[in-house]
């Protein structure tokens, strides 16, 4: 195995081939592009049930699937995305660039890196294995409240328990991986307030994976001693209560949201200063409202209860608490539009992902405040209005960052230009889709269309046709995208330069194109400083 | 390229106007026939029409930039990257503007949280999957079943009105009086929500949640479980009856000589 | 990587993952946590199952309408009621209540009765000295039951609240007892 002493030269090759290769390696770059792989494939997994989700909801009455599956299948959708998609997916993200971006030879603990990916397809195995066992996978949402989720779950239940515990594991490892390469590992010249931003969103969504993961853990544990052993954690009959499982679930839950927004906050603050040629507007604040958004998430955790008959002063401070975080969030799309201004811009596939970033995950946040406003939110809560909300962050906000990311870094990692014309298609035709797709969620909810069900009144077909349509469009551009990273990876298009984009600052321009195998084994000469 | 982005540009009008049209129609959120419906309601239009409002604003610089400040136009990038007023400005005016709608949102829930001096008082109980209506003053209770039925569902024949909306007994309660709701669940956590009176409450099992409304108009409300209790979560509606007070009194005594005949 | 660096790289992750551990123990410590707190302000409604002691004076300048609401809970065949569905109770005034429970089935079988009190700004001031639900209760096959309550509500309770809900779940417990 290589070590940091590089007996090799720079840029030198893996010591295995083959499967024993991608087994054994303990550099950032391969068990990065692990991670990509492996939550790429979640992502069309994931896709593949949202699909079934949609041909069912065509129309009212049931035609594809029975109800009890149609809810293990929004179940499962729900939690491939998150925890097999988008949080890896930043995690290989990270693995790739944060030591790039620092000038660090690899991660701080490699073998630990190693472990913390293959961890995932173990897990993600163990939880798709539950669709098959008797009485069916997890069908309580992926929000798993009790006592749905203890009392009257299905028998696999307790392997989705298992998967949850290994999948965090594998979480808060990464984290800790993380956390310590950006203090100890930097560039000697390099100070914290150097960093890129996406080195600092990570920063900040490591420590709070370290924060609520293990209150996940524990949660889930109790879970499995209500069922199995006798406890009541959740239970009233033996003076538990159900609605502590939601205090538990969401005070993860809350911070967790932000976890999968924050590095897509840094993407996108990577991006547009490069394709507006132009410095990251108040880069000082910017970093500010991230610490303030991170603070904040911990405190708001209950506003995903409001109808759980909360005590009036409890429902007042986590109301106003959640409308404060409107407040550092504001200053981030500001300051991303003020860096846009008066730039000289050019419009390649990262820059529009980006933009549209900006325009959409806006929109879902401006959703996310008419929530917060309690006396709404009774109209609001468990309808399709919520789904709305929370798609817009998650699909055109932290995906489409991950589709700018991706085409951002693809030539840096493959040393080939991607197809830009194909990657454009991918970007229209996904950016229209999307809107069809969720926009009119919005108002299915105002209309009365509650969440989580098969089937619905007469009234509501004409929009979930539309939703529907828009969604098939959506997936089948995925595979667009899809061809044009395998014609990458393949070699195919022009040789990418080191720079790779005109208006590119930061220390992971320097290295060649495609990055070496091992990079930075010296620190880099020269680092920018702010 | 222009009329790439000037695409994206229609596009956002065609769903504003979309957006729009749909609003005057049948799917945004009701006024509904209580007072705290209504309140619902306008703090829910105020807080879009903010939204709006600031969206305008900020897409607007944005289109503007994409337009103006292109390279390919010959712009070249200024070189300003912080400013400290412009930023205080930015955060002070959010800041005030989330107090001033604090200030309706806390109101209305103030007035949403006093259950008490009620006239009628239900107790409902949430089911796997249907609801239990018990009239606590009244000595009247039932069971509110679904009546559509798997023939419907499985598309063997035609859907009816009300398809998923309609029940075998109302929950009927009299116009203009405090109508006071106490929830529980008989097995998992539901959700008790009727649209139009602006009422939604987790049902809790084991646990006791509350409730109120006013009903100011006669009419069939109709509502659904709001929080997934498993296969048939979709299957459980809710049908308010609100009558005049006689109308009410007569239902009462016809329905509660039909359980005690004498 | 120097030794210095892998040393420190080690310690900061010792100290990451005792911090991990440390938020594992949290989120266990949250459930005596949550009850405490939960008894100081009454926010879940389940009251204490403190004992207390008598109070000393009435205050009969205002009462408070107590209503009391009973559920079994699943499909246990008993039956399970109060005769008085609502009483007005003065702050300070011991007030005994009657409930009636029935064991239809032809097995003897024990019932956990399980109370909450709503709004939860009332909870803590409502004292029960003598509660069915402090104890499993037995029934005997097709045998009937007669419990009580006597509670008052202490004069502290704030003037704004004028209405007390006392609900009562009945759990089936036969299992537990046997156990």
């Amino acid at each position: 195995m290589n070590d940091g002493q590089n007996s090799h030269a720079e840029g030198a090759h893996p010591s295995r081939t083959g499967i024993l290769r991608w087994i054994t390696t303990t550099n950032h770059k391969d068990i990065g592009t692990m991670y990509l792989v492996f939550s790429f494939i979640m992502l069309f997994v994931g896709g593949a049930f949202a699909m079934v989700i949609r041909a069912e909801l065509f129309q009212p009455g049931m035609q594809i699937v029975q109800a009890e599956t149609f809810n293990m299948l929004t179940t499962m959708h729900g939690l491939i995305m998150i925890f097999g998609f988008i949080m890896p997916v930043f995690v290989g993200l990270a693995n790739w660039m944060i030591p790039l971006m620092i000038g660090a030879p690899d991660m701080a603990l490699p073998r630990i890196n190693n472990w913390s990916f293959w961890l995932l397809p173990v897990a993600g195995t163990i939880l798709l294995s539950t669709m098959f066992m008797q009485g069916g996978g997890p069908n309580f949402g992926w929000t798993f409240y009790a006592p749905l989720s203890t009392t009257f779950a299905p028998q696999s239940t307790d392997y989705f328990i298992f998967a949850v515990h290994l999948l965090g594991i594998s979480s808060i490892m990464g984290a800790i991986n993380v956390i310590v390469t950006i203090f100890n590992m930097r560039a000697p010249q390099m100070r914290l307030i150097d960093m890129p931003i996406f080195v600092w969103t990570w920063l900040i969504t490591a420590f709070l994976i370290i924060a609520v993961m293990p209150v996940l853990a524990g949660t889930v544990t109790m879970m499995l001693t209500d069922r199995n052993f006798g406890t009541s954690f959740f239970n009233a009959a033996g003076g538990g209560d159900p609605v502590l499982f939601q205090h538990l679930f969401w005070f993860f839950g809350h911070p967790e949201v932000y976890i999968v927004i924050l590095p897509a906050f840094g993407i996108v603050s990577e991006v547009i200063p490069t394709f507006a040629r132009k410095k990251l507007f108040g880069r000082t604040s910017m970093i500010y409202a991230l610490a303030s958004i991170a603070f904040l998430s911990f405190i708001v955790w209950a506003h995903h209860m409001f109808m759980t008959g909360l005590p009036l002063a409890a429902s007042m401070f986590f109301m106003y608490a959640t409308m404060l975080i409107a407040v550092p969030t504001g200053v981030k799309v500001f300051n991303w539009v003020a860096t846009v201004f008066k730039g000289s811009l050019t419009f390649e596939a990262p820059m529009l992902f980006s933009l549209a970033f900006v325009v959409l995950f806006t929109i879902g946040g401006f959703t996310g405040l008419m929530l917060a406003l309690i006396p709404a939110d009774v109209q609001y809560h468990d309808t399709y209005f919520v789904v709305g909300h929370f798609h817009y962050v998650l699909v055109p906000g932290s995906l489409f960052a991950v589709f700018a990311a991706m085409y951002y870094w693809l030539p840096k990692w493959t040393g080939h230009m991607y197809n830009e014309t194909l990657a454009k298609f991918h970007f229209w035709i996904s950016a229209v889709a999307v809107n069809l797709t969720f926009f009119p969620m919005h108002f299915l909810g105002l209309a009365g269309m509650p969440r989580r069900i098969p089937d619905y009144a007469l009234q509501f077909t004409d929009f979930n046709q539309i939703i529907s349509v828009g969604a098939f469009v959506f997936g089948a551009a995925q595979l667009i995208f899809l061809y044009i990273v395998i014609q990458a990876m393949r070699g195919k298009g022009p040789k990418a330069t080191d720079r790779v984009w005109e208006g590119s600052h930061g220390l992971e321009w320097t290295v060649p194109s495609p990055a070496p195998y091992h990079t930075f084994g010296e620190p880099p000469a020269h680092v920018e400083r702010h | 390229m222009l009329g790439l982005k000037n695409l994206r540009l229609l596009l956002s009008a065609g769903l504003a106007t979309f957006g729009s049209a749909a609003f005057a129609s049948s799917y945004n959120m009701p006024v509904g026939v209580t007072p705290l419906s209504a309140s619902m309601h306008s703090l829910h239009m105020t807080m879009f029409w903010v939204c709006v409002g600031i969206g305008i604003v900020v897409f607007g610089v944005m289109t503007y930039a994409i337009i103006k400040h292109r390279k390919s136009k010959g712009h070249v990038a200024a070189n300003f990257h912080e400013n400290t007023h412009v930023e205080i400005i930015w955060t002070v005016i959010p800041f005030i503007i989330l107090i001033a709608m604090a200030i309706p949102a806390t109101k209305t829930l103030i007035e949403m949280d006093n259950t008490e001096a009620a006239d009628v008082t239900i107790k409902v109980t949430g089911y796997r999957w249907y609801w239990h209506y018990d009239y606590l003053d009244e000595e009247l209770n039932f069971f509110s079943h679904p009546t559509t039925t798997q023939e419907e569902i499985r598309n063997l024949v035609a859907k009816r009105e009300h398809y998923n909306l309609s029940v075998d007994q109302h929950l009927v309660l009299p116009i203009n009086k405090k109508i006071r709701f106490a929830f529980t669940s008989n097995d998992v956590i539901h959700s008790w929500w009727v649209h139009e009176l602006g009422v939604k409450k987790d049902t809790v099992p084991g646990f006791i949640t509350e409730s109120w409304a006013i009903i100011t108009k006669p009419g069939i409300y109709r509502g659904q479980c709001a929080e997934l209790c498993g296969a048939g979560h979709a299957y459980m509606p809710i049908v308010v009856e609100a009558k005049t007070q006689e109308d009410y009194d007569a239902w009462l005594s016809e329905m509660k000589a039909q359980k005690n005949p004498s | 990587m120097l030794n210095a660096t892998k040393k420190s790289n080690v310690r900061l992750a010792a100290i990451l993952l005792t911090t991990a551990f440390g938020m594992l123990l949290f989120a266990f410590a949250m459930v005596p946590l949550y009850d405490a707190f939960c008894e100081m302000t009454g926010i879940n409604n389940k009251g204490g199952r403190v004992r207390v002691e008598m109070p000393t004076e009435v205050d009969t300048s205002r009462s408070i309408k107590v209503k009391f609401i009973t559920h079994v809970h699943g499909d246990m065949p008993w039956e399970f009621y109060t005769a008085e569905n609502t009483l007005e109770v003065h702050p300070g005034e011991v007030k005994k209540v009657l409930f009636y429970t029935k064991n239809n089935a032809a097995s003897d079988m024990s019932g956990q009765f399980v109370a909450t009190i709503s709004p939860g700004q009332g909870t803590r001031y409502v004292k029960k000295t003598e509660c069915f639900s402090f104890n499993r209760q037995f029934i005997d096959g097709l045998d009937e039951k007669e419990m009580s309550v006597v509670f008052f509500i202490d004069k502290d309770i704030p003037d704004d609240v004028e209405e007390l809900i006392l609900f009562y779940t009945l759990f089936d417990d036969t299992l537990g007892a046997k156990t």
